[in-house]
């Protein structure tokens, strides 16, 4: 199993989750727990099913749930929907956001914060914060007039969505390959605003293919995922190990039910 | 419109529960100096312009436009199921609901005000129009234009009064964008025609704040006839509003309004309607516009309520460098049927047009896309970019085009480009990911998909489109 033995309360404890999309098994037995203000990175191979994670994590409707369960903040969410999950404080930063055309990414993160946060915040008060993460992740003002991600390119798409993570202020905000094509400064600058958003108060589950973000982002715990499973567990060392040796290593060393 | 969309003293409960509803399904009590029987009569249209004090040339007009609508078939195309179920025997043609229009709120008839009131009409003048008609029934009960521009010249009355005070304009410009004949609806009109808006404004007068003209059909079977005259002398400007509502009865009422704009050299109108007729309106009206050399002529068009509405506001650009414009959104539900579009005809060189169009249907709706581009020998270098986009909410509705090209010039340039899509699932998840209920999330879609529309709208109403929008919508799921 994944983190920390402990006694108490996990925020988030998966086990034995099995998930099918159209019929495919993707997900075959995910055992994870994630306590409060914890950062864990997954790692894996494409198509290994890191994403299938995320998606069923916020309740996407065609990932479906065959087996096992998802307790976050002590209650079974599996048959939520999104905005429920999003109120109880999950939040998912999208590895390909989509674009809504016509909505002003200000009138969006409005009505997103108030949805989440179940009040409405005074503009002058949103502002002045919004303000303060925009300036934080290097974004102009001039995104907040533009449509959500309509024409944006590949950074300014992900920076948006650590914007929405930070004005959300989640529990566990898991954030899908974020860093994926990221050059490096926009890299660096993501990764400032995922440790501004990691704090005693938010969890962060990063799934990522490369270990180069884990070079600006230290992980509490880092997990192997393959063939639809956490195969091996350890600390911010066993990126390392991972980028040096690839995943075949992992592949070799551990039978697929995985480490106990 | 801002008037007919705003309520601002409901409490959220009670929006909530009309939600699926029309909120200006009320009505009043009838209490009216004139009904007449149903059906028409050549008597009928003979007191009508008696009872206007009309010059005999109107009356002649009338008496020839009646012989026209009883001679013409009915339209061949468009919804003819629908189409077939008016019963013209069955409407009201003329009613008189109080003695004269009135320039000061007070003395409106106090039923009537209520009803204004409720509608948002007094408020929405003191904050941002510069001038206001409000038509009940056939007749307009109250006009007021602000002095500074009365004192420019500027005319903006009733129609009625138009033809009264301003005879020699109105002779001069009245049917001659529209004739009686055009088609059956528009001879309709001209046999009955009652109120709508006359606007003269005096050559270089700019008129920055919109004028606005609001409808309000009350009786059951009643039917509106309202006849619209803007000419804008060279090198002005004006933005006129019109807004209409109607109660909600079991059976039928018509509204088969003409609107004829003349854009003279240099001029720039803009028309801009939101129609939010109850579902049991016919809508059948015919909008044209000619445009002179420089001219620039605007249709901004929503059509949200109705049962049916045909309309297809068109531009002749008959002067070198003429532009038009015409954008046009629809909002269909079950047993609506939006059949919306444009016309827009290149008759001079230079001349140059944009058509957007943009329809969502929900619930089994329908929505019709029917354009016509035409131009003529001789327009040379004129260019024309039409574009539609439909959105579908569900399978159970339905979205058509039907666009025309008719092009006998060889030097021009046309675009055309049409797209259906669906309210995605991936745009759904995103935003209920992001704590939005579905109904939200779906009204947030949708009115991004208007935005092209309701961001040329003046601010006022752009915020009550998008919460009549969201209210729409709520009554869509679940």
């Amino acid at each position: 199993m994944a983190a920390r033995d402990s006694k108490q309360e996990s925020l988030l404890k998966i086990e034995d989750l099995w998930v099918s999309v159209e019929g495919k098994d993707i997900l075959k037995g995910v055992n994870l727990a994630i306590n409060k203000g914890e950062v864990h990175a997954i790692m894996g191979r494409n198509g290994s099913g890191k994403s299938t994670l995320s998606y069923t994590l916020m309740g996407h409707p065609r990932y479906r749930i065959n087996r096992g369960s998802i307790i976050f903040k002590g209650e079974e969410i599996g048959d939520l929907p999104p905005n429920d999950r999003a109120k109880m404080g999950l939040a998912l930063a999208f590895q390909y956001p989509v674009a809504i055309p016509g909505v002003s990414v200000s009138n969006f993160l409005r009505a997103s914060v108030k949805s989440v946060r179940g009040q409405e915040i005074p503009v002058k008060e949103f502002r002045q914060e919004l303000k303060a993460q925009m300036a934080l992740l290097e974004v102009k003002d001039e995104f907040l007039s533009r449509y959500i991600n309509d024409g944006f390119s590949g950074g300014e798409k992900k920076r948006l969505e650590i914007l929405q993570m930070t004005m959300l202020k989640p529990a566990l905000a898991v954030l899908d390959e974020t860093d994926s094509g990221l050059d490096i400064d926009a890299l660096k600058v993501v990764s400032t605003g995922i440790n501004t958003l990691a704090t005693k108060e938010t969890a962060v589950l990063l799934i990522t293919h490369y270990q180069r973000i884990l070079n600006y982002v230290k992980p509490d715990f880092v997990h192997v995922f393959q063939s639809g499973q956490i195969v091996k567990t350890g600390g911010s060392e066993l990126s390392e190990e991972l980028e040096e040796r690839g995943y075949d290593w992992v592949t070799q060393e551990l039978t697929p039910s995985g480490v106990a | 419109m801002a008037a007919e969309l705003r309520q601002p003293h409901e409490t959220t409960e009670s929006i909530r529960s009309i939600a699926s509803d029309y909120k200006y399904g009320f009505s009043d009590t009838e209490d009216y100096v004139f009904k007449s029987g149903r059906g028409l009569t050549e008597e009928i249209v003979r007191r009508i312009s008696e009872m206007k004090n009309e010059p005999e040339w109107m009356l002649k007009f009338r008496l020839r436009a009646l012989d026209v609508f009883r001679k013409k078939p009915m339209p061949t195309w468009g919804n003819c199921k629908l189409l077939g179920d008016i019963d013209f025997d069955n409407i009201f043609y003329y009613i008189k609901p109080s003695e004269r229009g009135e320039k000061n709120w007070d003395e409106v008839p106090e039923g009537i005000k209520q009803t204004f009131d409720r509608l948002g009409i007094p408020e929405a003048e003191r904050k941002f129009l510069a001038g206001v008609t409000a038509q009940y029934e056939s007749e307009v009960v109250y006009h007021s234009i602000r002095e500074d521009l009365e004192k420019q010249g500027v005319i903006f009355l009733d129609m009625d009064s138009g033809l009264r005070e301003h005879g020699d304009i109105v002779r001069e410009h009245f049917a001659t964008v529209i004739p009686a004949a055009d088609n059956k609806f528009s001879a309709l009109n001209s046999a009955v025609w009652s109120g709508g808006s006359f606007i003269w404004v005096p050559p270089g007068v700019r008129v920055e704040i919109p004028l606005q003209a609001y409808f309000r059909i009350n009786a059951e079977n009643m039917g509106q006839f309202e006849r619209t005259l803007i000419i804008a002398e060279p090198g002005s400007y004006v933005h006129y509003i019109e807004g209409c509502t109607a109660p909600t009865y079991s059976t039928d009422s018509l509204h088969s309004a003409v609107v004829e704009l003349i854009a003279k050299k240099g001029a720039h109108i803009r028309y801009t309607t939101i129609q939010n007729w109850s579902k049991n309106v016919y809508n059948l009206v015919t909008k044209r516009a000619v445009a002179h050399e420089d001219a620039k002529v605007e249709w901004i068009d929503g059509n949200l309520g109705s049962k049916l509405t045909m309309k297809y506001p068109a531009i002749y650009l008959v002067g070198q460098r003429a532009h038009g414009e015409v954008l046009s959104v629809a909002l269909s539900g079950s047993e609506q049927h939006q059949d919306a579009g444009a016309k827009i005809i290149h008759a001079a060189p230079n001349t140059t047009s944009t058509i957007v169009s943009k329809s969502i249907t929900k619930d089994g709706g329908r929505a019709s896309y029917r354009g016509l581009i035409k131009v003529y020998p001789g327009a040379k270098n004129s260019k024309s970019s039409v574009r539609c986009d439909a959105l579908l909410l569900d399978e159970a509705s339905r979205s058509d085009t039907y666009p025309t090209m008719v092009v006998d010039e060889k030097e021009v340039t046309i675009e055309h480009e049409a797209t259906v899509s669906k309210v995605g699932e991936e745009q759904l998840f995103y935003l209920m990911s992001r704590g939005l209920t579905e109904a939200e999330a779906k009204a947030m879609i949708v009115n991004g998909f208007f935005e092209p529309f309701t961001k040329e709208l003046p601010l006022e109403y752009a915020v009550e489109l998008n919460r009549l929008i969201q209210l729409e919508m709520e009554g869509s799921v679940g």
